[in-house]
């Protein structure tokens, strides 16, 4: 009979347990051996079958005999076996004594990779898990929405140039920068307006604080990096030449007012240097001649 | 033929003069059934609306002048900000209540200038190499900081040697599908946490017009726009990062802007070119950052105790709602 199951299901007809690919033949029959399709392993066609599965962290033997095959309820018969591993191979082998060599194999091979893999589940459990949390679209879409709109409205460079310019005016940087207020310069500007020239050349080498005269030159010029390049290689050396700086700066003190207008005066013996120092291409070989 | 079809009837001077069309009172474009000439119609109704706006505007701008200076002030347009629910938990900068607990929170040996910040930034498990760099850039950014390979260990056994190392502060960067996704942000003896969703991450090498590295000294730190108390925690959490006493050769500044909930990271260089102007060129990574959750006590996602966690159906439901 079971030859008869066979032929009809594993070679020719259709079996709803058989899957095919390309190279193979999978059994997706829960009681299978093995996994494959195979004469041997096909728990339908044979009437003196048995497998090891596990439930919850437990195995199993299940057995089938010839006898029980008109009781499908009774049909596989089920033994729990020990949690140690040699004593449950041995169970293996008290049960499927007199059964056929590939069956007991091939069940405990069965019932090694399972326990196998219960250890490994085991120690995993143990180990962090990454949680996964799905994405839900939706949101994530409101919130890149909202945060290009939020980035838009936070308009970040003026309100980082605004806090800094407030700190500025508050004194947080102290004696670094010296950017005088209006009626005091003016004032001082008549007076300092000779020492201004002695300590041009001094001014123009530090590039790390403002030089006021300086400025007007930096504000005529559209890169900034240029600037930047230069003020981070001077800045060490002019460290030293704070003190004296601050010093010549206070004498000479020139209106930062809104225009150039009022500051011609100054402006004009600055002149030759004005003009070249527009021109941004010949700018490095200013700054080179100033030092 | 019909109401309204085509020409309308009630014109007389036919379809070229579409100012003087009159429309039966009872009349609306959808009604008509043909698709082409519905939407001629609409198009005819639409520049007629178009038409009475303008006209509508400069009436009032007329209006406006001929009143000179009598005139009303102009109408401030509504923005979101302006619209934005108060929220009962603003800070008021003279509350004694909310010195008092600053001054015996967490923090308050950093505001002392007991405890210089120390800060250890990792990753999770097997970080690729867009998260690896960012670490590293981030790591020059904040002064003090060290990166460390995670390789599988688990924060709660890292927390007590970094305590025992002395450092102040843990960050951990989450990275999912091989961009950096998430921040946790922990002060160390047994100071709160901070979960963040981390955003539009861009390194240096992406951003334009960038200056060089930057270098070795103590930025400023900017904290814009935390008002709540739940933001003046955030901000001080963040401020804590950054020693205290900034050098300001470095002309550096690292900003936290915070804008509808949203926490902008930039860092700067600054030049003063006068005293009503200053030039600020981005240098060093960027990235925005959303809080998902604040908890008391170092990290610990079971049995913390949280402060705040973002609870989407509780406190998404009104666009003018913010808690930062």
């Amino acid at each position: 009979c079971p030859q008869v199951v066979w032929s009809m299901l594993g070679n020719r007809q259709f079996c709803s347990y058989k899957m095919t690919t390309k190279t193979q033949n999978f059994c997706r029959n829960e009681y299978n051996l093995t996994g494959l399709c195979n004469r041997s392993s096909c728990p339908l066609a044979n009437s003196q079958y048995a497998t090891v599965r596990e439930e919850k962290g437990r195995c199993y033997l299940y057995m089938k005999t010839i006898e029980r095959a008109a009781f499908p309820r009774r049909l596989w018969e089920r033994v729990l076996l020990s949690k140690n591993y040699e004593k449950a191979l041995e169970e293996i082998d008290e049960n499927l004594i007199y059964w056929p060599r590939f069956i007991r194999h091939k069940c405990k091979q069965r019932f090694t990779k399972i326990t196998q893999y219960l250890i490994r589940i085991r120690k995993l459990t143990l180990k962090r898990q990454r949680k996964l949390v799905p994405l839900r679209r939706k949101i994530e879409r409101r919130e890149n929405r909202r945060e290009e709109k939020a980035l838009i409205a936070a308009q970040l460079d003026n309100a980082i140039e605004k806090e800094l310019l407030e700190r500025l005016k508050q004194d947080t940087y102290g004696d670094i920068y010296n950017f005088p207020i209006h009626a005091f310069d003016k004032a001082l500007q008549q007076q300092d307006a000779e020492s201004e020239s002695e300590s041009e050349a001094e001014r123009e080498e530090d590039d790390d604080d403002e030089d006021v005269n300086k400025r007007e030159f930096v504000e005529a010029e559209d890169s900034e990096l240029s600037d930047f390049e230069d003020m981070d290689k001077l800045e060490t050396s002019s460290e030293e030449e704070q003190e004296e700086e601050e010093e010549v700066e206070q004498k000479a003190k020139i209106s930062k007012s809104k225009g150039k207008t009022p500051l011609k005066g100054p402006a004009r013996r600055k002149r030759p240097h004005i003009e070249i120092e527009y021109e941004e291409e010949t700018e490095p070989s200013t700054k080179t001649k100033a030092a | 033929a019909g109401d309204g079809s085509g020409p309308v009837p009630g014109d007389a001077t036919g379809p070229s003069a579409p100012q003087r069309v009159l429309f039966p009172p009872t009349f609306s474009v959808s009604e008509i059934k043909n698709k082409q000439r519905r939407h001629f119609m609409f198009l005819r109704w639409k520049q007629q609306q178009r038409k009475e706006k303008l006209a509508l505007k400069k009436k009032r701008k007329k209006e406006r002048e001929a009143l000179g200076d009598k005139a009303p002030p102009k109408a401030v347009p509504k923005t979101i900000e302006n619209q934005r629910v108060y929220d009962e938990t603003t800070v008021d900068p003279n509350d004694e209540e909310v010195a008092f607990d600053e001054a015996t929170d967490e923090f308050a040996p950093y505001f002392n200038r007991q405890t210089v910040p120390k800060i250890l930034i990792t990753t999770s498990d097997r970080p690729h190499g867009r998260t690896v760099r960012f670490c590293e850039q981030l790591a020059t950014v904040i002064p003090n900081s060290h990166v460390y390979y995670r390789r599988g260990l688990a924060l709660k056994r890292i927390i007590p040697q970094c305590i025992a190392r002395d450092f102040t502060d843990l960050i951990v960067i989450n990275e999912d599908r091989k961009i950096p996704n998430g921040l946790v942000l922990s002060h160390l003896p047994d100071g709160p946490t901070a979960h963040f969703r981390m955003s539009s991450v861009r390194l240096r090498k992406e951003i334009k017009c960038k200056g060089k590295e930057p270098t070795e000294h103590v930025p400023e730190v900017i904290l814009n726009n935390f008002t709540t108390r739940l933001g003046h925690s955030i901000g001080r959490m963040l401020a804590a990062l950054f020693p205290h006493d900034p050098q300001f050769i470095g002309r550096q500044v690292a900003t936290f802007h915070n804008q509808r909930d949203y926490i902008f990271f930039r860092f700067h260089r600054y030049i003063f070119k006068s005293e009503k102007k200053v030039g600020i060129q981005e240098l060093g990574p960027r990235f925005t950052l959303k809080l998902r959750s604040l908890q008391k006590g170092t990290f610990d996602s079971k049995f913390g105790e949280y402060e705040w966690i973002h609870k989407r159906r509780e406190m998404d439901t009104s666009r003018r709602k913010f808690h930062l």
